[in-house]
């Protein structure tokens, strides 16, 4: 099962042609990602090898869709077409798009965000500025390293990319069913409340760990979501209890402003909820494993 | 691709000059840095002034910082009180110069992002004048909130959602929504995070003005907004930060003694929790800075940051928190025997311990590259936990 992202996803890329598009594509496939076709106007009806494995290019997500029945894009175009390649993909009806860019603006994610709400939320967004979603053994969207871990039953959940990385190598001779990185932004698609309902749902997860960081209310939401809907044991990790306020860390969304976005709020929101919450990834990790354990 | 870059706040006076610039209607105003310059602009103005100081934080009129000057000379003696002010931290550099208004009415409008419900928002108020968020503490339904698609944008209908909303006046709701739009205009035009107003004030003959703003930008939309660099206040900026930023590095400097450098956001930030805790035992040391260089982490970007944070005179020790990932660690430990090579090279008295964590793709490899290449200053320690601890412990030593 996994959530959103199985071993029969048919992955376009759009952006394949660009240096970061190529290097990562090259990862997915080596990974066992079914990737088939790349999107680029310019280039359409042309072959890219990697590796002895061509993949076509096309001039459209909707032709690409067509000729390949794919169900998955993943968007490596610079942060200026950003905007553009995710309507596009909205237009085309994909069921899941994975936008990896980062540094877009903010007035780009909320209009294409509005644009999906418009036209009937068909596409599941991922992202922008994040590391993707694997499926280990299965299929491999994204930037995340394929090597990491092996398939198990911990579902995974986080706005970092290096955190999902250390929290996938600390429990990696347990494995995942999915890992998920839906990024930092202050705008995302996909949020750690849809992935927590899609953990609860898949048969094949035992254990949702969830990673969360500063700014916004997004972990305190997650936790009355948690209250209410999730029965599976959860446990957490937020990061920047140091965090200043007024000084945004890193990510463009990772900013504490007044009293809101607090790690120390989020935290005992999620302690409310019953979530057991690391002070460090390992710790984490421990409480994971002890959970696990029953 | 540029990272980490985030929200600019602007003064009052550059948000003044985007509202003129995009028909908001405000006041004549003109900002100066010496007190001299006060009475040449103050007689432009008509005469009479009102002496503004020019800070990024709220409540500089209790502070004294807003003063009403009735002449060309009381605005230079009023100027010199308040430049070189300290507001809350902030040293006064400047203040604007701004016409006198006949105010009858305060009130309030903003347009902004809605996080929460991924949205922009606008919000308003005939309750001006006084800080927002007292208005939605003590009183929240005197603030109307109102959702603004991002796509449809203020048109005249939500413009008169708005003000109807917030209850605004009848003889002033064409001229309130009017601004609305204008104000629209900013935050889509400028790439703006925030735009506020307030007070919008009514005058005693019946206009509408924006008499005080707030602007935040988005430093992602800098690829078409070439003219917002411009804005930023660069000589406010820390010494280290600006270095740092020059070097298109993402680095914020906090109050520590514990250096550090990781890879990934959500990873450096871990690291400075992670060794805050561990400061606890030792002598309380703290994290010096937050310094993330990203997924690729050559020699050049580690020798750049180790730079900047072993120029850092509060650094007594430096924790590099690698994972790799994409990246393999070899290649990050080559990178770092390399910096400390260059740094060296380049005449650079490395004497800071380092304690490096890696972790990840190819540790083992990266690991034996540390131990062979025994750098007298360079300490592996192989779990995140453990070097924050040795870390925390070196800092405490010095």
């Amino acid at each position: 099962m996994a959530i959103f992202l199985t071993k029969d996803s048919k992955v376009i890329v759009q952006g394949m042609t660009g240096a970061t598009g190529m290097k990562h594509t090259k990862l997915m496939l080596a990974d066992g990602t079914n990737v088939v076709g790349g999107v680029n106007p310019r280039k359409a009806g042309t072959q890219v090898d990697f590796d002895g494995t061509e993949v076509p290019v096309f001039g459209s997500v909707k032709e690409a869709m067509e000729k390949t029945g794919a169900d998955v894009s993943v968007i490596f175009v610079p942060e200026k077409f950003t905007k553009d390649a995710v309507v596009e993909a909205i237009d085309a009806e994909i069921p899941l798009a994975v936008v990896i860019t980062e540094g877009i603006a903010v007035h780009d994610s909320a209009s294409f965000w509005a644009y999906a709400g418009k036209k009937g939320n068909k596409t599941r967004i991922i992202g922008p500025n994040c590391p993707g979603i694997i499926t280990p053994g299965q299929s491999n969207v994204g930037i995340i390293p394929g090597d990491i871990t092996k398939p198990g039953r911990i579902g995974l959940v986080s706005k970092s990319g290096t955190l999902t990385y250390q929290m996938m190598y600390e429990l990696r001779d347990i494995g995942f069913s999915t890992a998920v990185g839906i990024g930092g932004d202050p705008v995302i698609g996909t949020t750690h409340i849809d992935a927590l309902a899609a953990f609860q749902a898949d048969p094949d997860t035992d254990l949702i760990v969830m990673i969360g960081e500063i700014g916004g209310d997004a972990e305190e939401r997650a936790a009355d979501y948690i209250k209410a809907n999730v029965t599976k044991p959860v446990v957490g990790y937020v990061a920047g209890f140091t965090a200043p306020e007024g000084k945004t860390m890193g990510h463009a969304g990772a900013i504490v402003s007044g009293s809101s976005g607090t790690a120390q709020a989020k935290k005992e929101a999620l302690e409310a909820a019953g979530v057991k919450v690391g002070k460090t990834p390992s710790e984490t990790a421990r409480l994971a494993r002890a959970a696990l354990a029953g | 691709m540029e990272k980490g870059r985030t929200r600019v706040d602007l003064f009052e006076y550059q948000a003044r000059d985007l509202f003129a610039k995009h028909g908001v209607p405000v006041l004549a105003g003109e900002v100066i840095d010496t007190p001299e310059a006060a009475r040449e602009v103050t007689e432009r103005l008509g005469g009479k002034a009102v002496v503004k100081a020019q800070v990024k934080v709220g409540g500089r009129g209790k502070a004294g910082g807003v003063k009403l000057a009735s002449d060309a000379d009381d605005a230079v003696e009023k100027a010199g009180q308040i430049l070189g002010m300290d507001i809350k931290g902030h040293t006064v550099h400047k203040v604007m110069l701004a016409q006198t208004a006949d105010i009858k009415e305060e009130y309030y409008v903003s347009f902004l992002l809605d996080r929460t419900n991924r949205t922009f928002l606008a919000m308003a108020s005939v309750e001006g004048g006084v800080e927002i968020e007292v208005v939605a503490e003590q009183n929240p339904d005197a603030l109307a909130k109102i959702p603004v698609d991002a796509n449809e944008g203020c048109t005249p209908e939500k413009a008169a959602e708005i003000v109807a909303a917030a209850k605004f006046p009848a003889e002033i709701a064409d001229q309130v929504a009017e601004t609305l739009q204008k104000l629209w205009t900013v935050f889509i035009k400028e790439d703006a995070l925030l735009v506020e107003v307030n007070p919008l004030v009514k005058t005693g003959d019946g206009k509408i003005i924006a008499l005080d703003g707030k602007v935040s930008l988005d430093e992602n939309a800098a690829f078409r907004q070439p003219e917002h660099e411009a804005l930023e206040d660069k000589a406010a900026a820390n010494p280290l930060e600006a270095a740092a930023k020059a070097k298109n590095l993402n680095y914020v400097k906090l109050d520590g003694q514990v250096g550090i450098i990781g890879n990934g956001a959500g990873l450096v930030m871990s690291t400075l929790d992670v060794v805050a805790y561990a400061g606890e035992k030792h002598g309380n040391v703290k994290p010096a800075n937050f310094l993330d260089i990203g997924g690729g982490a050559s020699a050049e970007v580690m020798a750049n940051g180790l730079e900047i944070i072993l120029g850092d005179p509060d650094v007594k020790s430096v924790f590099v928190n690698v994972f790799g990932g994409i990246t393999a660690c070899d290649e990050v430990a080559n990178g770092i025997v390399q910096a400390l090579e260059l740094l060296k090279s380049k005449g650079e008295d490395v004497t800071k311990p380092l304690v490096v964590r890696l972790d990840g793709n190819n540790a083992e490899l990266g690991r034996k590259i540390l131990s062979d290449a025994n750098h007298p200053l360079v300490q592996r320690v192989d779990t995140m936990d453990g070097a924050a601890d040795k870390a925390a412990e070196l800092a405490a030593a010095k």
